[in-house]
């Protein structure tokens, strides 16, 4: 299991050699013709961040290479709020004093309606962490009731067992993405108080289980903003290294979840600036030429309009963060604030004018027994 | 020539792939411009139950026949579904079987593809299976029925070229089925080149889908195509490792 892996390393140790990274180490990096998790550092190294534009430039190549000139695209779907964990980080966490909702079957199909009426066929069912309230038993009837609907079906929820990950794929789940938020323990103590969630090496297995399921994509991420940066990517691409030669049949995903403000008082302690995001994304893409690199709507218009061409490969678009906010059409308090506030049509547009084809589908429930 | 797999007849030995194109309207120029008569369409890519599905709808023109692929699927049992819903939903029962169970360097199964290649041909597919560069694996696959092997060149997507060369062209040499070779051609000589060695075709995608101009590159494609096979059939001198003797080993035997 990962945990036996991640403890060979020393989190100082990680950090000073990325933070002594020369120019050569960076010369040497770009043009090799492959990547070692050495080289990764060396990428994410404030000595890479003078080489932007050509990082840029590769990474350009290398993901049209891979996956063309194509963008996915995506639609969250917030079922429920409700949640026992205190992030201090996030919106939903249970001292916070938000109106808590749980979509019912006909509220889903309302929220369906809505999102089918952009045109997506790709959707990521979202919860809180409250598994009385939004468990299993609550999963299984979801997926079953939007399977008829939508091309893939990801979720990004609480950990489940790996028999449960195995249920669900079974009735039409294809992706689920797990955060770790941070790969620093002591940290990811700091962060999650005294919750379910507090058990670091519960949650740092989860992708372990999904391996085991044989789920289709397993994404990953840490949180920015947790963290130093550049350390706690190291510890993703470690990971993300492990899941691949592990678990040779699950696709892997990276996201990019920059902390945005919320409800609640937290201020990121390690701040990550676009520029540096740009380096990080890039730096993913040279180092792994064919993971899948997501955007989601936190990030601005023009940051996103422009990492269309940098290595992203899929997109959220219209995104709401409140449950049942598609069918209502309201924008009221949410897990964090959105950034992009376009329609996916306004995206789509984008995503054209880019020179890039917007891609509804591409998997189909005829896929996967 | 004209080359032909099962009931249809080929003008064109270029086949080329309907992925990672900046538009439809633009790979619809290229398909067009290559003069190819058979695309490959992945199922996962095209909506089964619409009837106007955009990215077909490109592809509607009388000279062009559309290949289902199986793309994303890890099992036979996955790929038999997926081609059936196919079969009905698009009318044709061609099929470009690929199974890999691999998501990152997309590698194909060899015991899946032939499990699901000999139940696919009972149920009355014309099959044509992409596969390792394995010459066993291609005999097995004739054995079953398939109308074609599609041996990978190099890795999909890798533009590298012939790196399997050496057991393509025993594949070529054994083979009684057509040989297209697919995955891993980067540039028109290497198409030509699989030709000169005596690939009945070849499929392209990644090499023209992302060129700045993939209708140029559709075109050197089918020039490349036509030139290999021209070679091919002109049969060309062999290069020689070893120099030819000035004096005739055997002269001797003619002489008093």
């Amino acid at each position: 299991m990962f945990l036996d892996v991640l403890e060979k390393y020393d989190w100082n140790k990680i950090k000073q050699d990325i933070y002594s990274k020369t120019e050569k180490d960076v010369l040497l990096a770009l043009n090799k013709p492959k990547r070692d998790l050495e080289d990764f550092k060396t990428l994410v190294s404030p000595a890479a961040f003078p080489y932007l534009e050509q990082m840029a430039k590769l990474s350009n190549k290398l993901t049209q290479k891979r996956f063309g000139k194509i963008i996915q695209l995506f639609i969250p779907l917030y079922l429920s709020n409700y949640c026992v964990n205190e992030c201090v980080y996030c919106g939903f966490n249970c001292h916070n004093d938000i109106e808590r909702i749980i979509l019912d079957e006909e509220q889903i199909l309302n929220e369906v309606e809505a999102i089918k009426s952009y045109g997506f066929e790709h959707i990521l069912l979202v919860t809180g962490e409250a598994p009385s309230i939004a468990g299993m038993e609550y999963f299984e009837r979801v997926i079953k009731l939007i399977k008829p609907y939508f091309a893939l079906i990801s979720m990004e929820v609480q950990p489940l067992e790996a028999s449960e990950y195995i249920k669900l794929k079974k009735l039409g789940l294809n992706t689920v993405y797990i955060y770790q938020e941070t790969y620093n323990k002591e940290s990811y103590k700091k962060f999650h108080g005294k919750t379910k969630k507090s058990d670091f090496a519960y949650r740092l297995h989860t992708p372990d289980r999904l391996g085991k399921a044989e789920m289709h994509r397993i994404g990953i991420a840490n949180l920015l903003g947790l963290e130093d940066w550049r350390t706690d990517a190291f510890f993703t691409a470690l990971h993300l290294k492990y899941l691949e030669k592990k678990y040779w049949k699950s696709k892997c995903s990276i996201s990019f979840p920059r902390l945005r403000p919320h409800k609640g008082s937290f201020k990121p302690e390690f701040s990550i600036s676009d520029a540096e995001l740009v380096q990080l994304i890039t730096a993913y893409r040279i180092f792994d030429e064919e993971v899948e690199l997501s955007i989601s709507v936190r990030e601005s218009r023009k940051f996103r309009d422009n990492v269309v061409k940098l290595g992203i490969t899929s997109m959220s678009a219209g995104s709401k963060t409140k449950p049942g906010a598609y069918a209502l059409n309201y924008n009221a308090l949410e897990q964090f604030e959105v950034f992009d506030d376009r329609t996916p049509s306004e995206v789509v547009d984008m995503i054209k004018s880019k020179g890039y084809e917007p891609v509804w589908k591409d998997w189909g429930y005829y896929m996967q027994l | 020539m004209s080359l032909i797999i099962a009931d249809k007849t080929f003008n064109s030995r270029l086949f080329l792939g309907t992925g990672k194109f900046s538009s439809n309207k633009i790979m619809e120029e290229a398909v067009l411009a290559s003069g190819t008569e058979l695309v490959t369409v992945a199922l996962k890519r095209v909506d089964l139950k619409k009837e106007n599905d955009d990215l077909l709808k490109h592809l509607k023109h009388p000279s062009i026949n559309i290949l289902p692929n199986t793309s994303g699927v890890r099992t036979a049992e996955e790929a038999v579904f997926a081609a059936q819903l196919a079969r009905e939903a698009l009318e044709t029962n061609w099929l470009k079987l690929e199974i890999h169970p691999d998501p990152k360097y997309l590698m194909p199964d060899p015991f899946e593809t032939l499990k699901a290649a000999e139940k696919l041909v009972k149920l009355g597919f014309v099959v044509l299976p992409y596969i390792h560069a394995d010459p066993v694996l291609a005999k097995s696959l004739e054995d079953a029925g398939v109308a074609a092997v599609m041996p990978l060149g190099s890795p999909i997507g890798s533009n590298k070229g012939l790196k399997a060369k050496d057991f393509i062209s025993i594949i070529i040499e054994q083979s009684n089925v057509p040989v297209v070779v697919d995955a891993g051609i980067g540039a028109p000589s290497h198409a030509a080149e699989a030709l000169e060695m005596g690939a009945d075709a070849v499929l392209v995608n990644t090499s023209v889908a992302v060129a700045s101009d993939p209708v140029s590159a559709a075109k050197a494609y089918k020039m490349a195509v036509i030139a290999g096979r021209l070679a091919f059939e002109a049969g060309l001198a062999r290069e020689s490792d070893t120099a030819e003797p000035s004096s005739p080993l055997t002269k001797f035997l003619s002489e008093e």
